[in-house]
């Protein structure tokens, strides 16, 4: 367990040194630099600001300070705000997405878990018509479509909440649901295919008729064995709620991470982009640890080597 | 081809009783019949994929009569009438340089269109070569391959096109390409599976005991067997490369203006989202039951395709 563990953190290693160096090396190829602004500048200028910057030596060199900088948590300078460090750029929208992503898996999970196990315990029944339902709906409808009909409908026609923004709670809303009930819809799937098919097994007719109580026989043998497959689509789930958040603080107008990237992409930001893809990149692949972590314990059939 | 379709019992199945029928009262279940004729009946009868194809059918229909049918020209600016209401003359209104929401919203269904085939297309090549050398070969190759694969699979999908299509310039190929170059890991993954047992099967050791070439077993065993599987995976990845053509069109990185897409529309109809709501929801709507429709066709060609699945 504890080798599965120390091989899975050393995993990392390669995965974001492939994403640093595709990042790096698209980034470079790109036509145009960061100069070349509406208003152009000299050349003696262009030369002090490469000199500055460090885009006069070669790339391989660029790459090795960069990443040298990374490894002390220098994120190096951003090019459109002269005076701040991208570090500091990217920890001030940190708090924004990291609670719009806690807020959205919340929802995912209090509202796909139980209806999920609802819906199968109630098999055929109108509950389990409307959860099936909300199911294949909102899992189909594309995030930004949902934002859209949100805010046209609950900000526009009713006035309930503000369009965009980020701040008050009632602004929190409509974001978190668009993010959310995506997901939401996904889980209640899934936990209703996984309760319908662990209530099929034998050892659920075995503990009933060694007259086990009811609520024993959900809580030890059903949500336990249930749970695993949850469990294991809880790492796509978090990935999709991480990277979903790009387009839903877009629709918003909410200052976090998502905003940054797309921001640096227009401005040819080259170290914020890099700075925000590399956060990104280090969060999936850090919550996908977790889970596959959390999912050894959760089966302990499974044995790693 | 039709190797591992239940569509006759094998004579051999019935001589060793293991149907438990004596073998004289044999009497095949129903006649015999291909794996795809078979499927695609059974994929008529699915209401909802049904619905799905006549709807996708509609859209390809109209997207491809674009310039046949009197629409007004999708880049013409109307200045004095921008942000009208829908009417009689311009059933879905206009936008706010006073174009045509209609015509740029059919005009629009052929990019997404397009960029649902053409990123198809290179995630098939890159996805059936990459899994095909893997499976097929085995070994160290497929131990590099796979390694690669899960590497390239760690960076998020969305992400990545992102990067791609921002250092490559946004253009209609350049989203294409930035779709197709990521996305072809499911797919690899999904042959290599498939091939890995495949070749262990029983029709192809006899294959190879009556002196079948490795290239012919490839050809006319493997593959064959294998385009199940694959064809459910790449109807699924038709509505998420439209989808992704809309994100990247959202966020600046679509088609150039004056050009029309489903993204475009509502990146633009999002700054007027107070005012003229319509523009929005239009191309959202459009793109949502597109989106739709791909995935009821997907899903019944998975039960259809299904060989378990013998109604």
């Amino acid at each position: 367990m504890t080798r599965f563990i120390i091989r899975r953190i050393l995993w990392l290693v390669p995965v974001l040194v492939f994403v640093s160096l595709i990042t790096f090396t698209l980034m470079h190829v790109t036509p145009g630099g960061p100069w070349d602004k509406e208003k152009p500048v000299s050349a003696q200028v262009q030369a002090n600001l490469n000199a500055r910057y460090n885009l006069d030596k070669p790339a391989w060199q660029q790459y090795l300070l960069y990443m040298q900088g990374v490894l002390h948590g220098d994120l190096g300078p951003s090019y459109t705000y002269q005076d701040r460090s991208v570090t500091d750029i990217i920890l001030q929208g940190v708090p924004t997405t990291a609670s719009l992503g806690a807020l959205a898996a919340l929802l995912a999970l209090v509202v796909g878990v139980p209806l999920g196990v609802i819906a199968a315990t109630r098999q055929n029944t109108g509950i389990d018509y409307a959860a099936i339902g909300f199911g294949t709906m909102f899992a189909s409808v594309p995030t930004f479509v949902l934002g859209f009909v949100l805010i046209i409908v609950v900000a526009l026609d009713l006035h309930l909440v503000p369009t965009s923004g980020w701040g008050k709670p009632t602004q929190y809303i409509l974001p978190v649901f668009t993010l959310g009930l995506n997901q939401a819809a996904l889980l209640t799937r899934i936990t209703r295919a996984s309760v319908l098919d662990v209530s099929r097994q034998d050892f659920m007719r075995t503990a009933r008729a060694k007259g086990l109580r009811e609520v024993l026989v959900v809580q030890r043998h059903l949500l336990k064995n249930a749970l695993i497959p949850i469990v294991t689509v809880l790492g796509p789930v978090l990935a999709f709620l991480l990277v979903g958040s790009l387009v839903v603080e877009q629709i918003f107008s909410i200052p976090g991470i998502g905003r940054l990237l797309v921001q640096g992409i227009s401005q040819r930001d080259y170290s914020l982009i890099m700075g925000t893809t590399l956060l990104y990149a280090f969060v999936i692949a850090g919550l996908n640890l977790v889970v596959d972590v959390a999912y050894a314990f959760i089966d302990p059939r499974i044995t790693y080597r | 081809m039709t190797t591992t379709t239940a569509a006759t019992p094998s004579p051999t199945s019935v001589a060793s009783g293991r149907l438990g029928a004596a073998p004289e009262v044999y009497t095949p279940a129903r006649s015999s019949r291909g794996l795809w004729r078979d499927a695609w009946r059974r994929l008529l009868r699915n209401k909802l994929a049904l619905a799905g194809m006549i709807f996708i059918a509609f859209v390809v229909v109209v997207a491809l009569l674009a310039d046949v049918l009197p629409l007004a020209d999708p880049t013409f600016q109307f200045p004095s009438s921008s942000y009208a209401r829908p009417s009689a003359a311009h059933p879905l209104g206009m936008d706010q340089l006073g174009r045509d929401v209609l015509s740029r919203l059919i005009h629009g269904a052929r990019v997404s269109l397009a960029v649902a085939v053409f990123a198809q297309a290179i995630i098939l090549v890159i996805g059936l070569f990459v899994g095909g050398m893997a499976g097929y070969f085995g070994g160290r190759i497929d131990n590099w391959l796979m390694r690669f694969t899960d590497v390239f699979y760690a960076f998020p999908d969305l992400l990545f096109v992102i990067i791609i299509t921002a250092a490559l310039g946004a253009s209609l190929t350049n989203i294409f390409l930035a779709i197709g170059l990521v996305n072809w890991t499911n797919l690899a993954r999904l042959v290599r599976g498939q091939l890995l047992t495949l070749r262990e099967r029983e029709f192809v050791t006899a294959a190879r005991s009556i002196g079948a070439p490795a290239w012919r077993i490839l050809v006319s065993h493997l593959l064959p067997n294998a385009a199940g599987p694959v064809t459910v995976q790449l109807t699924y990845g038709l509505p998420q490369a439209i989808f992704t053509e809309a994100v990247l069109s959202f966020i600046g990185l679509g088609v150039r203006p004056p050009q029309a897409s489903w993204g475009t529309m509502i990146q633009q109809g999002n700054e007027a989202i107070l005012s003229a709501p319509h523009l929005v929801l239009f191309p959202a709507v459009a793109l949502a039951l597109t989106m739709l429709a791909f995935n009821f066709v997907g899903d019944g060609l998975r039960d259809a395709l299904d060989p378990q699945n013998t109604r």
